[in-house]
């Protein structure tokens, strides 16, 4: 690892007071050298009032946007403060502070522009609820085909990313349901992903983004996404995307 | 085509363009987002006092009925309202996104900033 590198991790927060601290506390004990950005999406409860109090970044974004525009925040924040890594993490308490190292290693030593904390590269103790799965063998294989890469867990959201992806997705990163998307418009952008094996947990409280009456609507729309991203032309950004 | 249908279109084409204008009159809505509905209206004006045209345009579709090319024709500039509206939507949310991002940005340096002020 470089020394002077300066890590970033991303927490997009959208009405998570239950979770968010426990989260942030488990964070800093990984005694990692990261600086912390929580990314209120516009909540309703105390999640704003619970994280200002844990001496973390907190962005507020006055309504709320949806977790891409959430994610879009905290790498517009990183490339205006410098930062050459940012991770990308669930403040629900799902994934896992320990394992942020496996995340950091490819792009540390094997110029990877994006890796993927992913719960299927390896047997894990994560359980995926079955209305999931369907989808997640649908995107597996229609990412794969695309990007000419196998990409086992498309919908992860523990990530992390190099300055030049950083750079990309300040400028063009979709609005809902951003995982899958994200994959095929860097893998055709001549971005270099990788995945490493997690471990997650179960959710602790709340809902789960997704609903089982808005799959069909969510697997529609992101296939339709990830169709538009094959043709799409993105704003470069800079030297440093040539 | 019937001198009752040709004068209800009369009406129809003319009420537009005179409530879009009015609209614009009190500000309303802004020229640029106005042209379409003039464009559509004075093609429809056109097409019902000039009933040659219409019915050389309907000849030329296979329209037997020639009102119902200029209902075809309606139809058509309502979709490319609907679609030009469309656009407009998509970029407003893009910029307003953009514009929620800045705010939450900036507001987050101010804090810092005053937090430094406090302390000095």
């Amino acid at each position: 690892m470089h020394k002077n590198d300066k890590l970033l991790v991303i927490m997009p927060a959208y009405n998570e007071a239950n979770n968010i601290a426990s989260v942030i506390t488990e964070l800093k004990s990984t005694e990692l050298p990261l600086d912390i950005l929580v990314v209120d999406d516009g909540s309703t409860d105390a999640t704003a009032e619970v994280v200002s109090c844990l001496d973390v970044h907190l962005i507020r974004l006055p309504f709320n946007l949806g977790i891409g525009g959430a994610v879009q925040t905290g790498f517009r924040f990183a490339v205006q403060n410098g930062y050459d890594i940012a991770i990308q993490l669930d403040s629900d308490g799902q994934h896992i502070p320990q394992e942020i190292p496996k995340l950091l290693k490819p792009i540390l030593r094997e110029r990877v522009d994006m890796c993927i904390g992913s719960r299927y590269l390896q047997q894990t103790e994560y359980q995926t609820p079955l209305s999931r799965r369907i989808g997640m063998i649908f995107f597996s294989i229609i990412n794969s085909l695309l990007v000419g890469q196998r990409i086992t867990d498309n919908t992860s959201g523990f990530r992390a990313f190099n300055r030049r992806t950083i750079e990309f997705l300040a400028e063009n990163y979709p609005i809902d349901y951003p995982e899958p998307e994200t994959i095929v418009m860097l893998g055709r952008n001549g971005f270099h992903i990788q995945e490493c094996a997690v471990n997650m947990r179960k959710r602790k409280s709340g809902e789960s983004s997704i609903t089982t009456l808005l799959s069909f609507y969510y697997m529609f729309k992101v296939l339709l996404s990830i169709t538009a991203a094959l043709f799409k032309t993105f704003r470069k950004t800079g030297a440093l995307s040539l | 085509m019937t001198l009752r249908i040709q004068f209800l279109s009369l009406i129809f084409s003319l009420g537009t363009a005179a409530i879009v204008f009015e609209l614009i009159r009190k500000r309303r809505i802004m020229e640029k987002y106005s042209l379409i509905w003039f464009g559509s209206a004075i093609v429809l004006l056109i097409l019902t006092v000039w009933k040659d045209l219409l019915e050389k345009f309907a000849t030329f579709l296979g329209i037997y009925y020639a009102p119902s090319a200029l209902f075809t024709i309606a139809a058509f500039c309502g979709m490319a309202m609907l679609l030009h509206i469309t656009v407009v939507i998509s970029r407003l949310t893009e910029q307003n996104k953009t514009l929620a991002q800045e705010i939450g940005l900036l507001r987050h340096k101010l804090q810092l900033l005053e937090q430094n002020d406090q302390s000095v």
